[in-house]
């Protein structure tokens, strides 16, 4: 498994590469719980991942609820069709901002920024 | 919080041994079968007489086993074999336990070395993760348990706690729901696809869905071709369990990717965020196990005269016409099934329980019932369950009927067969049915005098038996399609066919079925204990008189989701009717009405009439009853007055409506002799009627009026 990082305005962009599953999860869980404690704005790219197992799945989850104490996002872009039925199916969907390419998230993120920005809000936990 | 007071590491997550190649050490007894441990996975089985026990590991997929680890004689703790193994990849893994039993094995043993076990306490069987998809013959080893994470998101899922009395339950089948190419879900006969169609139960504004088994099953474990046909026929109802803490994978959207726990959570979920609970159909009576014929799956292998109820002999007691009956008043069986129920209500957040068969369940080991049966005692006392509603079928397949003597502790609620077979007796106008129709409609008090009325569970049509359309359209059985010369299902149905057996072009004949089917929705939800719907029947669901519909996966059984068009009229009113049940609390009391004014509303709480007002006509060829209730109004709490007239004779009648206190009148609910819309009108914009005191009931028709206050 592959991680490229680089910066689109305000949202780290995480690209993988590789099958997500129990052999690699642990890594990539790993690496992305490091970068979400600094970056607000975590999107990760999914459009070089094959296949997700469910101990994939549970990373996603786990950096979702990472992010939401922090008060940090995490948005996902690039899922095959099947992932995200797979996502859909189990309910995980609604956890994340989802959209088909980067510059939509990217752009659904910044909104929130810049809201923000305007009008800080007290992070409820 | 100080992080440095979270636990890290444990000192005991290191191995003390090493077998076959992996390190291990003693593992924990408690809790049984396998649980994820800090470095690895504990594994804990019971054996009342094995002499030796493997845990068998499998790479998913792989035919043959990558190892087989035999537990240390000095691992074993009285009979519980455990052991925790390092270094495994929980989520590739796939496992089994060989067991070795006694060399002089006693003639109900059953120990069978050659065989790798399924555990009875998996959480994932990775038995056909697609629903229909045929096994692979080559596989040795098909019935493998795997693990389960179990760290579901519920967010702030909160139990519902909807008191019983006031649940409306809807009884359907996971897959056949949204497997109609009608359905017009996203992933079609699975858990993700009855989300979709959430909104629809809020619209018919049930509270509670009952769902049949939903337990890991093998719909190919008995299946068969119609030799007429040709047609495969599957097991698809699921009354016969594999894996009793598993859910069933191929109603998973997700079963391939063994998530299907996941995605059942996420069902029950969203279902509490709208509002419904969710009741599982539970079968403990029996497992797939079958006779002395059929599979080792589990318990077979493990400790057969523990877990089955066998003769001197050494055959199996038959009590739930499957070929085995589960020894569930034994200790280890007993704290088999609560520890199951537990971890549903805890786990899946279940809300209650419908236990098939459940008379077997106060059998003792050779079959006889018992008084004071240890199980149902433990049910009605459980601390974890206390909360669920806990629902009898309260008959099994040996002869025992307990309607209303079912041991109950004050606590169990059951299937009120006697209900439906009353109601459906005076829906088709049978005489001398009037007088037991009556205590039927206030809850059954001479059946749960002590218990109150949320004991009943009220229905007309479940999914063993005829569809309501059906008990309209068809006098008998028609089972062809089953296979079985039609000697399968009930025979003795009260159903009549409203004058021509089987679908007409007569309008007539139409028109009466349509009202009959009204009537018995009507009935059926102004009746005190807790009704329960058969899904579809809310839109004529046909099953074209099959009355036993186990076997058919096809559009036979499916709901047809175009019903909801072509049906539109009825669904409507069956909403209505749902929705005027739930502002009315008279008609949705916990305990039984008496006749006396115990509501100080200046009437009884029930009252009984004829075509005079305060004359019933309790005589054997009297057809038609009024019922009064009278209690307080849902939001003022002022007199809340509900006036039903039912009429089942096939002349209509002038009827004299009770007179209400001055300042009152009535409006008109419903009308099963008039067209829609006015049939019945929205809850709350009831109609004026022409006639204050007098009201035609036409033949076959049930009319419900409101009191309103004058303006």
């Amino acid at each position: 498994m592959n991680l490229r990082r680089r910066m689109v305005g305000p949202v780290a962009v995480v690209s993988l590469a590789g099958g997500l599953d129990s052999d690699s999860a642990p890594a990539v869980q790993d690496k992305l719980s490091k970068l979400l404690a600094q970056q607000p704005y975590l999107l990760i790219d999914f459009a070089g991942v094959p296949c997700v197992s469910s101990a994939g799945l549970r990373t996603l989850l786990l950096l979702y609820r990472q992010g939401q104490s922090l008060g940090h996002q995490v948005g996902v872009v690039g899922m095959s069709p099947e992932v995200r039925n797979v996502l859909d199916a189990t309910g995980f969907l609604d956890f994340f901002t989802v959209a088909d390419t980067v510059a939509d998230v990217v752009a659904a993120l910044e909104v929130d920024a810049e809201e923000e920005l305007r009008e800080p809000v007290a992070s409820g936990s | 919080m100080n992080p440095s007071h979270l636990v890290r590491d444990r000192i005991d997550s290191f191995p003390t041994h090493t077998v076959a190649g992996y390190g291990v050490r003693a593992g924990r007894p408690q809790p049984f079968g396998a649980t994820l441990v800090p470095g690895g996975v504990n594994f804990s089985v019971f054996s009342g007489q094995a002499s030796a026990v493997s845990v068998v590991l499998f790479r998913q997929g792989e035919k043959q086993p990558m190892v087989e680890i035999a537990i240390p004689e000095e691992f074993r703790i009285g009979r519980v074999w455990s052991i925790t193994v390092f270094g495994l990849d929980y989520e590739d893994l796939e496992y089994g336990y060989r067991v070795t039993g006694p060399e002089y094995p006693e003639i109900n043993d059953r120990y069978d070395a050659t065989k790798v076990l399924a555990d009875p306490y998996a959480q994932v069987m990775s038995l056909r993760p697609v629903w229909g998809q045929p096994s692979d013959p080559d596989n040795a080893y098909p019935y493998r348990s795997r693990l389960a994470f179990d760290d579901f998101d519920w967010e702030d899922d909160a139990p519902l706690r909807i008191p019983s009395h006031e649940l409306v339950i809807y009884e359907t089948h996971v897959r056949g729901f949204t497997r109609h190419p009608s359905s017009g879900v996203t992933n079609p006969g699975t858990y993700a696809g009855l989300v979709e169609k959430i909104p629809y139960l809020k619209e018919l504004g049930i509270n509670a869905i009952e769902l049949l088994p939903i337990f890991e099953f093998d719909e190919f474990g008995d299946s068969r071709l119609n030799q007429e046909t040709g047609e495969l026929l599957l097991n698809y109802w699921g009354y016969n369990t594999v894996s009793f803490f598993a859910p069933k994978a191929g109603y998973a959207a997700t079963g391939r990717f063994g998530m299907q726990g996941d995605e059942l959570k996420n069902l029950v979920k969203k279902l509490h965020k709208a509002g419904i609970e969710v009741i599982l159909d539970v079968v403990f009576n029996h497992t797939a196990e079958g006779n002395e014929m059929g599979p080792s799956i589990s318990f077979r292998g493990l400790d057969n005269s523990t877990y089955y109820m066998m003769t001197p002999e050494g055959y199996y007691y038959n009590f739930s016409g499957t070929g085995n009956t589960f020894n569930s008043n034994n200790p280890v069986v007993r704290d088999f099934i609560v520890g199951c129920l537990r971890f549903w209500a805890s786990q899946y957040h279940i809300d209650g329980f419908r236990f098939d068969l459940a008379a077997i369940m106060d059998r003792d080991e050779h079959g006889v019932p018992l008084e004071n049966p240890p199980l149902l005692e433990a049910l009605a006392h459980d601390p974890v369950l206390r909360d669920c509603v806990l629902i009898a079928e309260a008959w099994d397949a040996g002869g025992l009927y307990q309607v209303g003597s079912f041991p109950n502790y004050r606590r169990w609620s059951e299937w009120n067969g006697k209900f439906r077979d009353t109601v459906r007796k005076f829906l088709k106008g049978d005489e001398g049915v009037l007088g037991e129709f009556a205590t039927r409609m206030v809850g059954s008090p001479d059946l749960y005098k002590h218990r109150g009325a949320r004991a009943s569970i009220n229905f007309l049509t479940c999914h063993d038996g005829f569809t309501l359309a059906d008990s309209v359209a068809y006098n008998d059985k028609h089972n062809e399609a089953n296979g079985e010369d039609n000697r399968d299902g009930a025979n003795d149905n009260n159903a009549w066919n409203s004058g021509w057996e089987g679908p007409t072009d007569d309008p007539e004949i139409n028109k009466l079925r349509a009202r009959q089917i009204r009537n018995g929705l009507l009935l059926l939800l102004t009746s005190r204990g807790i009704p329960m719907i058969l899904s579809g029947d809310e839109v004529g669901k046909t099953q074209h008189g099959n009355n036993n519909a186990y076997c058919h996966d096809t559009e036979l059984a499916w709901f047809d989701w175009t019903q909801t068009e072509t049906n539109a009229d009825l669904l409507r009113f069956t909403g209505n009717v749902v929705k005027f049940r739930a502002q009315h609390p008279v008609l949705h009391g916990a305990h039984h009405p008496n006749s006396i004014d115990a509501t100080d509303c200046g009437h009884p709480e029930i009252s009984w009439h004829g075509v005079r007002a305060w004359e019933p006509d309790w005589s054997p060829g009297s057809r038609l009853l009024g019922l009064m209730w009278c209690g307080h109004h849902i939001e003022n709490g002022a007199a809340d007055y509900v006036y039903v007239a039912a009429n089942t004779h096939w002349e209509g009648h002038d009827v004299q409506l009770p007179p209400l206190d001055d300042g009152w009148h009535w409006r008109r609910f419903a009308d099963t002799s008039l067209d829609s819309p006015s049939d019945a009108c929205e809850p709350g914009a009831e109609v004026a009627v022409e006639n204050p005191e007098n009201y035609w009931v036409g033949p076959r028709s049930v009319v419900v009026m409101v009191g309103y206050r004058n303006a």
